[in-house]
C-alpha cells in the first residue's frame, strides 16, 4: 500500500494530470449517472428540429428533434465503454504477443514480431473500418476492430521490456531454482515490464475513443447506440446553420481525450523508473 | 570412497555466432566429493562461468549448446533430463549463488516470498510453514532480526544481506551441491569474508558439496580444497590447493599467482601476464597460451598440448611442464 501513495504522490506533482482525472471523472460520473438522472432515450424525437439550447433543451436538438442532451450523456457510455474494453482487449494481447516473443527470442520472436509487423504496415483506420464493415457494426465488432489495429504497439513494448528483463541476475535465479517458465514470465518478470504498458494502455484508450468516433462519423457505428461520431456525422450537413449540433459532440470528444492523455502523462510521471530521481 | 557428488565428464559447450562457432568450455573433466570445496579460477573469457550455468543447463540456448559431455549428480546423468525433470533438480539438489546479489532478487517481491518460492515449488509447503521456514533460514545465514528483514523488500537491504538472502534462497532445499558464482565480487571487502566463512561454515554443517568460481586467488587459498584453473575453456592445471599455490606447474597458474602477490614481490612491482586472452575467433594453433608465454618453445606454438600428469593428481597442459617432470 506504500508503494501506492507514493505513485499517487508522484501523480499528484503533476497539476496537468490531477486536472485531466477530475475531468475525466466528472466524464466518467455523467456516462454512470446521466442516463438515470435525465432518463429520455436520444432517440426519441422528442422536440422541434434543429432548435439551439434553450431551457426546454439544454444543448438543443438535432435534426430529427432528438434531445442532444441525452445523446451526449448516452454517447458518454458507448465511448468511454468501448475506448477501455478496446485498450484492455488490445492490452492483454499485445502483451501476450510481446512478452512471449521477449522471453523466448529466436523462432518465437521472428514469427511473433514478423505477425506483429504485418499488422503495423496496415494503415490502423482503414484495416478498422474493414473490419468493421466485414462483420456487421455492433458494439462488439467496434471493440474487436480497435483492438485489432491497437495491439501491435503494445506488443513491440512489451517485447523490449521482456528482453530488458530477461538478461536480468533473477530471471536466471527462478530459472536455477527451477521455476518454469510460465510463472517466471507471469508472476516474475510481469510487474517489472508492466508499468511503461500501463501507461501506453491508457493513452490508447484515447486513441480508441477517436477511432471509434472516426467509425461512428462514417456511419459505422453500432445502428442502435447513439454516439458522439454518430451525432457529428449527423450534424455534419446542417454544419453551416446549426454547428452546435456537431461543436457539442466534438468538445466532449476533445474534452474526454484530452482528460485521457493528461492522465497518461501523469502516470507516466508517477511509474517511469527514469523520471523517479527528479 | 564413496562415489563423488558431482561428476563431470568431458563437458564441452559452444555458442553459435554469427563470427563462427566458438567453444566456450572444451572436454572439461573433474569431480566434487562429498564436502568439498572445488575452485574453477580464470580470467574473464575462460569459460569459467558458463561451466556453472551448463552445469544447471543454464546455458542460453540459442546460442550457446552443450555438445558433449557428462553431468552426473549422485550418478543421475543431468543432461539426459527432460525440461521438467532438471527443474526439479534446480533449487533442490543444486543451487547457484549469484555475482551480483543487487541484480540477483526480484524487486517487486519481498524476502520472504522469494525465499519462499523454493520452498513452494520443490516442497509444496502451505504458507504459514513457508514464513516460518523463511525466518529459519534467514536466521541460518545471519541475517539479524529475521522476521522484519522478512517482510522487506530487496531494495531496503545492504548489499551483504541480499548475498545472505540469495544464501538462504540457494539453501532452502539443502541442495547436495552449491555453485558459487564470484559469490563476493560485488561485495566490500569486510563482507566477502563473513559470506566466505558462512558459506565454509554451512557446508560442513549440510554436508554439501561446493563449486567455487573465482578470479580472486586470495578466496580460493582460503575456501578450496582443489583448484582447477581454466584459460580459454580449457582445464590447464589442476591439484591440491596447498600444492598449486606452492608448487605451479603451469606457466598460466604461475602468472596467475604472481600477479596476485605483487605486495610481496621486490619493489612492489606488479607482475602481470602480458597480453590478453587469445579472441575465440582467432585461436592461436598450438596451445593456446602459448603467445603470452615466457618459457614457450617452438613446439608449443605449433601443437596443443593434451593434459598429463607431472605428479600424482596433478594434470597439466603444458609441454614444458611435461617435460620437466619425466
Amino acid at each position: 500500500m506504500r508503494g501506492l501513495s507514493t505513485l499517487w504522490m508522484r501523480f499528484r506533482r503533476n497539476r496537468g494530470a490531477v486536472a485531466g482525472a477530475v475531468t475525466l471523472g466528472l466524464v466518467v460520473a455523467a456516462a454512470l449517472v446521466g442516463p438515470l438522472l435525465y432518463p429520455v432515450d436520444p432517440f426519441d424525437m422528442v422536440g422541434q428540429p434543429a432548435q439551439p439550447p434553450s431551457a426546454s433543451f439544454l444543448l438543443g436538438t438535432d435534426v430529427a428533434g432528438r434531445d442532444i442532451l441525452a445523446g451526449i450523456l448516452n454517447g458518454a457510455r458507448i465511448s468511454l465503454l468501448i475506448g477501455v474494453l478496446a485498450s484492455l482487449a488490445a492490452t492483454v494481447v499485445g502483451v501476450a504477443f510481446g512478452a512471449l516473443a521477449g522471453y523466448y527470442g529466436g523462432w518465437v520472436d521472428d514469427v511473433l514480431m514478423r505477425v506483429t509487423e504485418f499488422f503495423l504496415t496496415i494503415p490502423s483506420f482503414v484495416l478498422a473500418v474493414v473490419v468493421v464493415a466485414i462483420f456487421q457494426p455492433s458494439v462488439v465488432t467496434v471493440t474487436a476492430a480497435i483492438a485489432v489495429v491497437s495491439w501491435p504497439s503494445v506488443a513491440r513494448l512489451a517485447r523490449g521490456e521482456f528482453i530488458a528483463q530477461r538478461g536480468r541476475d533473477y530471471v536466471q535465479g527462478c530459472r536455477a531454482i527451477g521455476m518454469p517458465d510460465w510463472e517466471i514470465i507471469l508472476l516474475q518478470i510481469m510487474p517489472n515490464a508492466l508499468p511503461p504498458v500501463i501507461v501506453v494502455s491508457s493513452l490508447m484508450v484515447a486513441t480508441a475513443i477517436l477511432t471509434e468516433s472516426g467509425l461512428s462519423f462514417l456511419g459505422l457505428g453500432d445502428p442502435n447506440l447513439v454516439s458522439w461520431g454518430y451525432m457529428i456525422g449527423v450534424a455534419r450537413t446542417v454544419l453551416r446553420t446549426s454547428w452546435w449540433m456537431s461543436a457539442i459532440p466534438g468538445a466532449m470528444i476533445l474534452v474526454t481525450v484530452l482528460a485521457i492523455n493528461l492522465v497518461g502523462e501523469g502516470l507516466n510521471d508517477a511509474l517511469n523508473p527514469k523520471l523517479r530521481k527528479r | 570412497m564413496s562415489a563423488p557428488v558431482l561428476a563431470v565428464d568431458g563437458l564441452t559447450v559452444e555458442f553459435r555466432t554469427a563470427l563462427g562457432t566458438v567453444r566456450a568450455v572444451d572436454d572439461l573433466s573433474f569431480t566434487i566429493g562429498e564436502g568439498e570445496t572445488v575452485a574453477i579460477v580464470g580470467e574473464s573469457g575462460s569459460g569459467k562461468s558458463t561451466v556453472a550455468l551448463a552445469l544447471l543447463r543454464l546455458v542460453p540456448d540459442p546460442p550457446g549448446r552443450i555438445v558433449a559431455g557428462r553431468v552426473r549428480l549422485d550418478r543421475q546423468d543431468l543432461l539426459t533430463l527432460d525440461d521438467a525433470e532438471i527443474r526439479k533438480v534446480r533449487g533442490r539438489r543444486m543451487a547457484m549463488i549469484f555475482q551480483d546479489p543487487m541484480m540477483a532478487l526480484n524487486p517487486v517481491y519481498t524476502v520472504e516470498r522469494q525465499i519462499g518460492e523454493v520452498l513452494r515449488l520443490h516442497l509444496g509447503l502451505p504458507r504459514q510453514q513457508v514464513f516460518d521456514q523463511v525466518v529459519e533460514l534467514l536466521r541460518l545465514v545471519g541475517v539479524p532480526a529475521p522476521e522484519d528483514r522478512a517482510r522487506q523488500y530487496p531494495h531496503n537491504l545492504s548489499g551483504g544481506m541480499r548475498q545472505r538472502v540469495m544464501i538462504a534462497m540457494a539453501l532452502a532445499c539443502k541442495p547436495r551441491l552449491l555453485i558459487a558464482d564470484e559469490p563476493t565480487t560485488a561485495l566490500d571487502v569486510t563482507v566477502q569474508a563473513q559470506v566466505l566463512e558462512l558459506i565454509q561454515e554451512l557446508k560442513s554443517r549440510l554436508g554439501m558439496a561446493v563449486l567455487l568460481i573465482t578470479h580472486d586467488l586470495s578466496i580460493v587459498a582460503e575456501t578450496a580444497h582443489r583448484v582447477i584453473v581454466m584459460y580459454t575453456g580449457r582445464k590447464v592445471e589442476e591439484g591440491a590447493t596447498a600444492e598449486i599455490f606452492a608448487d605451479p606447474r603451469h606457466p598460466y597458474t604461475g602468472g596467475l599467482l604472481g600477479a596476485a602477490k605483487w605486495e610481496e614481490n621486490e619493489g612492489n612491482e606488479l607482475r602481470e601476464i602480458p597480453g590478453a586472452v587469445p579472441s575465440p575467433f582467432d585461436m592461436p594453433r598450438g596451445c593456446s597460451f602459448a603467445p603470452r608465454c615466457a618459457v614457450a618453445l617452438a613446439r608449443c606454438r605449433e601443437h596443443a598440448p593434451a593434459l598429463a600428469d607431472v605428479a600424482p593428481g596433478r594434470p597439466v597442459r603444458c609441454f614444458v611442464a611435461q617435460e620437466a617432470a619425466r
